[in-house]
């Protein structure tokens, strides 16, 4: 695929998404919210064939989001899903892991750390956190205390 | 008939002599031949992506130079390039160059060590004599250039921290040229032994469907036969400028990520060589006064695969959120793949053949579904020896002594 193809090709998705960001010629960023994540992951992964790298949790303003990463490397770009979860009470999306095994540690681990369930996840244990780690505190949260200087960066827009 | 068997843990360490790092693999056997495998990681957790959050952007690359103390050139270098992605900055040329000299050269050693403790864990200690001998060279270089030989903190968001010195470069050029040599004496006599071939040819195949399912990356895909490398797909610091091939090789096995290994050291030989040749004057580092809010991807090669950090900023003085993504992260899950089915005196040899940062056959403990025998990895080890000499001798090479010599 060229770049003219692969953007031809996304644009088969454009349903499912908000928005199509790139601020780089080579870094594309698909924003989705999260009922349609799964969907637009399996097209990524199957249909386009993409590498997945890695998926990143983000505990944002009025919202958690995950992203996942993608690599097309016949071009060199990076295709980031930027799934956003409304429901900051319960946050939950749907796991890719069962499509995509590589993902399995990934979303233990930003359920350790975040506390996104990951529905239909093969094998939810922990992988970060130390079993005598108390439950329901989650580290990467805005809300939990920050390690050490106890320095979080939230206000300095 | 499927028995009910209570899975033991057993603690061999907390630190091997050997490996430094804390992971816990439990192997389910049948007789000899595992059918499961159950992982453990994070015993070594250490927050390191909280604490970037709490750090100023220019102090960050000391902080994820220290995430591997072998991968100490790459971290910074994807994070650093995932900045200036945001801040729209270029470093000067040279800077680049200084950049791929750097990770080459962490390359070279990374992989030398590599060698070494593959060899020693089929019972081939002189592979790991010759190798860590040959390695040792290559960190004092290292030490030259940036004043350690690991750890070395050179690179800085808008170029390096410091330049290489001109006096350096003819010291560099001779240590490359002897390296070479050895190394390709060190390559002929692992890739020609028949006893080498016997006991890795075959062993812990990880097929090219699984290593796509599992998004390995780096040596272990290649030696799969998926040929990417960032250095190529992704073009970063002077990579596009310079001459050289990827390795790739399609069987899968133990042997084929070896020969991935050992001809991607010539590369990198190849590559620190035409980059110090061709090192361009001028400064090494521009200024960079404000980040603006976004964000950005970066990814670099590292001797293990690829390294990618994502990195989003506010427009403060600090990240709001930094990822890191260590290439054995995907390349541990695949033991699923390769190590299901295999004979348990090749386990130790497809732990290490993805190059786990060493960590991976720390804390092992086998459980026998029929007979609830617990072996620790001192055991496995001896098993792996014992394969390789029970091929040696079937082959018949002839057995060395010191007075030969």
């Amino acid at each position: 695929m060229n770049q003219q193809e692969l953007s031809d090709r996304l644009s088969e998705i454009k349903g499912k998404l908000i928005d199509t960001q790139q601020p780089l010629d080579d870094r594309i960023f698909l924003l989705c919210e999260a009922e349609n994540s799964y969907a637009v992951n399996k097209f990524l992964f199957e249909q386009l064939s993409l590498r997945f790298v890695i998926a990143t949790g983000i505990d944002s303003d009025d919202c958690f989001e995950v992203l996942y990463h993608y690599a097309y490397d016949q071009l060199g770009y990076i295709i980031t899903v930027r799934a956003f979860i409304r429901d900051i009470e319960n946050p939950a999306i749907e796991s890719i892991a069962p499509f995509l095994p590589g993902a399995e540690w990934i979303e233990r681990e930003i359920h350790d750390l975040f506390g996104i369930e990951f529905r239909n996840h093969p094998n939810m244990r922990r992988l970060i956190l130390a079993d005598d780690w108390p439950e329901g505190v989650y580290p990467l949260r805005k809300a939990c205390p920050g390690p050490a200087t106890g320095i979080r960066n939230e206000g300095n827009k | 008939m499927k028995k009910m068997v209570k899975k033991p843990v057993l603690a061999v360490g907390p630190f091997h002599p050997l490996q430094e790092e804390m992971e816990f693999f439990q192997l389910t056997i049948d007789g000899e031949t595992v059918t499961d495998i159950d992982m453990r990681i994070s015993y070594n957790h250490r927050g390191i992506e909280g604490i970037s959050e709490t750090l100023q952007f220019d102090q960050v690359p000391f902080l994820v130079s220290r995430i591997c103390g072998i991968c100490s050139a790459s971290h910074p270098l994807a994070y650093v390039q995932a900045v200036e992605d945001i801040a729209g900055v270029t470093p000067p040329e040279r800077a680049l160059y200084v950049r791929v000299i750097i990770n080459e050269l962490e390359r070279i050693h990374s992989h030398m060590l590599w060698v070494g403790l593959a060899g020693h864990f089929i019972g081939y200690d002189t592979v790991f004599m010759w190798a860590w001998k040959y390695r040792e060279p290559v960190l004092d270089l290292l030490e030259e250039i940036t004043g350690n030989r690991n750890n070395y903190g050179n690179v800085r968001i808008g170029g390096c921290r410091e330049d290489i010195p001109d006096e350096a470069i003819p010291k560099i050029l001779k240590e490359l040229d002897k390296l070479e040599k050895k190394t390709e004496m060190l390559t002929k006599a692992v890739l020609d032994d028949p006893v080498i071939h016997a006991r890795l040819k075959g062993v812990g195949t990880l097929s090219k469907e699984d290593a796509i399912k599992y998004a390995v990356t780096g040596p272990t895909a290649r030696g799969s036969g998926i040929a990417i490398d960032v250095r190529r797909d992704d073009p970063y610091a002077a990579y596009n400028d310079l001459d050289w091939n990827v390795i790739v090789q399609p069987e899968g096995d133990v042997f084929a990520k070896a020969v991935v290994r050992l001809l991607e050291v010539l590369e990198a030989v190849k590559i620190a060589r035409q980059a110090v040749k061709k090192l361009p004057k001028g400064p090494v580092a521009v200024e960079v006064k404000q980040i603006p809010p976004g964000q950005g991807c970066g990814h670099a090669e590292a001797p293990r695969g690829e390294t990618f950090h994502y990195v989003r900023s506010d427009g403060g003085n600090r990240p709001v959120r930094h990822k890191v993504r260590a290439p054995s992260f995907v390349n541990v899950p695949s033991f699923r793949a390769s190590c299901i089915g295999q004979h348990i005196a090749d386990v130790t040899i497809t732990l290490a053949a993805v190059d786990p940062c060493y960590s991976c056959t720390e804390r092992l403990a086998v459980v026998d579904s029929h007979n609830n025998i617990i072996q620790n990895y001192e055991t496995l080890l001896k098993m792996s020896r014992e394969k390789t000499e029970k091929i040696r001798k079937e082959i018949g090479t002839p057995q060395w002594k010191l007075e030969d010599f």
